[in-house]
């Protein structure tokens, strides 16, 4: 069931970068694309737990701070080693200004 | 015997990032990973932190578990180590008398830490394996005296988890000040500091005389007490291997740019290696760090596949102590002049140019990862020669990914 919840507004995160979002206990990153989507994943790496994020967005790559494990935030893909698990993604939209995204299952 | 195929000795990060390596560019032949321990390749950067600090027994970080090793079809040899090379016959044979035939041979043995030699020397513990971080974790019990020889990464990583278990703590360390080589004194002072007001004793330019049963003794008298030395002076690459096989070395085992030994058939990657640097005119340099034993790992595997892919990859290595996390791009002490660059919670980056202001190096600290994203960008700058204006570098609002894109365009 779909459960949106509001992050931030659309300007709060500049293009091609990324910021930490907490909700009860899960930790989530909020990404803003070059041609100006939002996307969402979970916060934390799936390699060694580090905020992602604190890393560093080129085009549509985030890459971990600490050990530079590279995903697609479009589709959570791990680049390869040392990330070989998949980012877990939620769906997001804008209204109003806001972005928002979708945590239900 | 099955085939002679790629044989890669040591089960550390360079090891493991080879096999992996090897069959992202194709490699279908047999990989064999000879390692002188019986565990699988685990990670070794949690050893000094995690592995003493957490609450429960640490259970190693694995680089590759069986499931991976399966998928990835390499057969893994642990618990006996390559006691010598025969290049003629393109073998390599094992403490316990097996005998490997090889195509290629990678040598990643990593490196050996470094032993005092004053009497006493024998009750130094010493940290490089799994089995020395269980035998230190169970030491460091709380009000333990804790004397630490040595003001370098081990020693203050280790200083600063015995702090947290609750030890009282000496860092002995022989050079004017902490982490003398390859860190800024501006960022050393700021790890001194930290570690000073956790309760942390530093003691520098000072010299240990010998060791009693129960303390420390310097060259000016001074009995440092202590239940529990660590030793913790720099390590030396594990050339001895490459040595008996006649193989040139030089600080390390000594490759060209393609990491390409003295013998066209054996490549050598991580703490042993020793290379000619492009980026930074060819000095030969050798480096004990995680994501250089990776990174050099991918370029040895694509060239013993026939590739010339020559490595010049940005030296880049970080430290973790306390709540404090320090990272060093490029060559700092190369920089004439160092451009501060600050950053919010007091952590800031130190910008190194050289006289021509070439970026050649940047270093930063502060908690967390609040310095990670302007390291990498800077580590980017440092690889494509760049010359920045140090008053963007200064201006914290400034955004280097601005210059990483226009550089990226020529």
């Amino acid at each position: 069931m779909s459960q949106w919840i509001e992050v931030c507004a659309v300007d709060d995160i500049d293009e091609e970068d990324v910021m930490k979002f907490d909700h009860k206990g899960q930790t989530f990153a909020i990404y803003h694309s070059p041609d100006n989507k939002f996307y969402a994943t979970d916060g934390l790496c799936t390699h060694e737990k580090v905020h992602l994020a604190d890393g560093l967005v080129m085009d549509h790559i985030i890459e971990c701070p600490k050990h530079n494990g590279r995903f697609d935030y479009r589709n959570g893909a791990a680049k390869g080693a040392p990330a070989c698990v998949n980012l877990k993604t939620y769906p997001t939209k804008t209204e109003s200004g806001k972005v928002l995204i979708d945590i239900g299952q | 015997m099955p085939e002679a195929g790629m044989v890669i000795v040591g089960g550390g990060k360079a090891g493991a990032r080879a096999i992996v390596a090897l069959r992202e560019n194709g490699w279908a032949g047999s990989i064999t990973l000879v390692c002188d321990e019986v565990l699988l390749p685990y990670d070794r950067p949690p050893l000094s932190k995690a592995a003493i600090t957490d609450e429960a027994e640490h259970e190693p970080s694995y680089l590759l578990d069986d499931g991976m090793i399966a998928s990835l079809d390499a057969r893994l040899l642990s618990g006996a180590a390559a006691i010598s090379i025969d290049r003629n016959q393109k073998t390599v044979t094992l403490a316990n008398g097996v005998s490997i035939s090889y195509d290629r041979l990678l040598l990643a043995p990593g490196a050996e830490p470094r032993r005092l030699t004053q009497p006493g020397a024998e009750r130094a513990l010493m940290l490089r394996d799994l089995a020395d971080a269980k035998t230190i974790r169970q030491v460091f019990t709380p009000s333990a005296s804790v004397a630490i020889i040595g003001g370098g990464f081990i020693g203050l990583e280790l200083a600063a988890s015995a702090t947290k278990r609750g030890c009282s703590v000496t860092v002995i360390e022989a050079q004017p000040r902490i982490l003398m080589r390859g860190v800024p004194e501006e960022i050393s002072r700021v790890v001194a500091q930290r570690h000073k007001a956790a309760g942390c004793t530093i003691l520098v330019a000072t010299s240990v005389e010998r060791i009693s049963s129960k303390s420390v003794i310097l060259s000016d008298g001074t009995d440092v007490a202590a239940d529990v030395v660590i030793a913790g002076i720099g390590a030396s690459p594990r050339t001895g291997l490459a040595e008996q096989a006649g193989l040139a070395t030089d600080n390390g085992i000594a490759c060209n740019a393609l990491l390409q030994t003295s013998d066209p058939f054996v490549f050598a990657a991580g703490d042993c290696c020793s290379f000619p640097h492009a980026t930074f005119g060819n000095t030969r340099m050798r480096f004990e760090a995680w994501r250089n034993a990776s990174d050099q790992a991918i370029v040895a595997a694509e060239n013993m596949l026939g590739g010339e892919r020559s490595y010049d990859v940005v030296p880049w290595f970080w430290s973790d102590q306390f709540d404090l996390t320090l990272q060093i791009a490029g060559q700092p002490h190369l920089g004439t002049t160092a451009v501060r660059r600050p950053m919010k919670d007091n952590a800031f980056i130190l910008c190194h140019m050289d006289a021509d202001g070439r970026l050649v190096g940047a270093s930063g600290i502060g908690p967390g990862n609040a310095i990670a994203r302007d390291i990498r960008l800077l580590e980017m700058l440092i690889g494509k020669w760049a010359t920045p204006d140090p008053s963007s570098l200064a201006d914290a609002s400034f955004q280097l990914k601005s210059l990483v894109r226009s550089l990226a365009t020529i």
